[in-house]
């Protein structure tokens, strides 16, 4: 960042610099034109736009029909609005708090028993694997007649739950398959953050006699926090958007019980055609995430100092 | 809440505490309780993660009819490869009806085609065009240049469903809908996570190896090409391989704007597949032999370079 004059055995750095900066600027324009054109055409433009459309009625055939603040005003009072709201806390809820204990204790078997980079292969494997993919594998393996899953509760002498057939099961099956896809990326991520808390540390914790369980919750918790904040910034956030497993498994069903914010987007667009309502509530979706990623972000600032 | 306290005596600690590398060496090897039970953790996580993938296996070995005669055996019922080749199109529909098929054609080979054009362009528009711009951002002095990539940055912020919407307005209004140029387009050009991925390399490349280009006179892009290029292979190489993976996975995307099945990739085939039998039993043996199929370039790719993407993951995270 700090140019030239960090290198002093060369002699005569300076005289190039001048006429260099204004050709770097001109170049610069040409290297970043590309990336420029795509942020302006796919992310700014189409921004502005879907702020727009959510203050119309739009049904894709008709022109857009200015309505002011009325899609903001219809959510209100939308209850299938509202129980898209409260599944998808659900599943955030339970995804989230899930997966996180899990890559915790996933990553600090990384760091303590094993560093081997198969084991973390393995771990992060099932991430790899698309969405669809995964869904699939998953409602065939908790299919209510023939699954594995099912076979092994029956064998069990108990009854098979329907996973994904009834109101009260399918959040959390939901939430679940996808902490299975997730957790050994999310371990991965908490791990990268291990590896910053020095070794010595825990020395000095065994030469005063600290059990492991000790060192976990006074020096790797603490030390993890900020770390930890980044990584719950992108699993929330990641998780709200949750589509793709409930798309191939419910569709929403049944009833409305998997209908999550981002399903009922798409339905409102797409099967529905009420594009401008849609847009409306993709705008809640995206103030949501903004104010969790800003909470959480300012947590992290607040706790950057610990290691330095 | 006390955050600080166990710091301040190790930092002042034990000299040999200087990085991970060092870190290696001084380790407990008693074998204790808790070391069991650690391992057995692990090795219990290990079996949770893997048994999915053996399943989808076992399955599509097993003859679809059969299936449901011995749902819990552990190896496959009625062992046959023609789960395989009734999705690769290599049996007639009878034969694939006769072992559960649903006789409906899953056009895998065209969907694989339209996958790997579609992975392939994506990555190498946005490695390119990310590369140059990172360049730009990290070693070119121009004004306003930390406010444009605080901009760049922003984009992480917003989430996908967002501008997916007016997105597919742009693309049905560019007579795009149902082309490979709809599926490819919005992420050819940028993605911010490839600009900052590249830009944080390019900024520890030292400063005196590009000035010994310019004394010979080299211009901004044959430096970029002939000096820092080649020098970043490696993460090139490694962002190609995340981006792949990911362009391979896209599904809400390619369903909004090519659904059609001239264009459709294989995520959406596989859920347009498992939707043609929803009420009667699904083809199970086939959906896996399918999925199975899906996965294999990634797990491929992952078997040849798992130890470059498992070591890039923790960088990604730290955004």
């Amino acid at each position: 960042m700090t140019a030239g004059t960090t290198s002093p055995p060369r002699t005569a750095p300076a005289p190039a610099r001048a006429p260099r900066s204004s050709r770097e600027g001109l170049a610069a324009v040409g290297f970043i034109a590309p990336a420029l054109l795509g942020f302006v055409v796919f992310y700014f433009w189409p921004t502005l736009r879907g702020l727009w459309f959510s203050l119309t009625e739009y049904d894709f055939f008709s022109r857009p029909r200015f309505v002011g603040l009325d899609n903001y005003a219809r959510m209100a009072s939308d209850e299938t609005f509202w129980n898209a709201m409260k599944v998808t806390v659900q599943y955030v809820a339970i995804n989230i708090v899930v997966q996180t204990v899990l890559a915790v204790l996933i990553a600090v078997l990384l760091q303590r028993v094993t560093r081997s980079v198969f084991v973390r292969s393995v771990v992060v494997l099932p991430f790899l694997i698309s969405n669809v993919v995964v869904a699939l594998l998953f409602y065939w393996m908790l299919d209510a007649q023939i699954g594995i899953v099912n076979a092994a509760i029956t064998g069990l002498g108990l009854d098979a739950i329907p996973f994904f057939g009834e109101q009260d099961w399918v959040v959390p099956t939901i939430a679940l398959v996808n902490v299975w896809r997730h957790m050994g990326y999310t371990a991965l991520l908490v791990f990268a953050g291990l590896m910053t808390i020095p070794e010595g540390l825990y020395e000095a914790g065994r030469v005063d006699g600290a059990s492991e369980w000790r060192m976990f919750w006074s020096i790797t918790l603490p030390l993890l926090r900020p770390v930890l904040a980044l990584v719950l910034v992108i699993t929330v956030t990641g998780s709200f958007q949750v589509f793709d497993t409930v798309a191939v498994t419910t569709s929403g069903g049944p009833g409305d019980a998997s209908r999550v914010i981002q399903y009922y987007i798409f339905d409102l667009a797409f099967q529905r055609l009420e594009f401008g309502y849609a847009a409306a509530v993709s705008v809640v979706l995206f103030a949501i995430l903004a104010a969790v990623a800003f909470v959480q972000l300012r947590l992290t600032r607040a706790n950057e100092s610990d290691l330095a | 809440m006390t955050v600080t306290t166990p710091v301040e005596p190790a930092a002042a600690g034990p000299t040999r505490a200087s990085g991970p590398t060092a870190a290696r060496a001084p380790r407990d090897r008693r074998v204790g309780v808790g070391r069991v039970v650690a391992w057995a953790t692990l090795v219990l996580i290990m079996l949770v993660t893997l048994f999915p993938f053996y399943w989808m296996l076992r399955t599509a070995l097993s003859n679809g009819t059969e299936l449901a005669t011995n749902p819990s055996s552990p190896l496959p019922v009625g062992f046959t490869f023609g789960a395989f080749e009734r999705v690769l199109g290599l049996s007639t529909t009878a034969q694939a009806q006769a072992q559960g098929g649903s006789g409906a054609a899953i056009d895998f080979w065209l969907y694989l085609l339209n996958s790997l054009l579609v992975a392939t362009l994506i990555t190498a528009g946005q490695v390119f065009f990310g590369a140059l711009a990172a360049y730009a951002f990290a070693r070119l002095r121009w004004p306003g240049r930390d406010a444009v990539f605080f901009v760049f940055l922003t984009a992480l912020m917003v989430p996908p469903i967002f501008t997916q919407l007016p997105n597919f307005l742009l693309m049905r209004d560019l007579g795009l809908l149902n082309t490979y140029a709809a599926i490819v387009l919005p992420f050819f050009f940028m993605t911010p996570f490839a600009i900052f991925f590249l830009r944080q390399f390019f900024l520890g490349i030292p400063r005196e190896v590009e000035e010994a280009a310019v004394l010979d006179g080299a211009g901004t892009v044959r430096r970029f090409f002939r000096v820092i290029a080649p020098m970043a292979s490696g993460p090139l190489i490694t962002l190609a391989i995340l981006q792949y993976i990911q362009a391979w996975n896209e599904y809400f995307w390619p369903l909004l704007v090519a659904s059609d099945r001239s264009v459709r990739v294989l995520t959406v085939g596989l859920g347009v597949f498992r939707s043609q039998t929803p009420q009667g039993t699904p083809d199970w043996a086939g959906l896996m032999a399918a999925t199975l199929l899906a996965a294999l370039p990634v797990v491929v790719l992952f078997a040849v370079f798992s130890r470059r993407i498992v070591d890039s993951i923790g960088f990604s995270g730290i955004k």
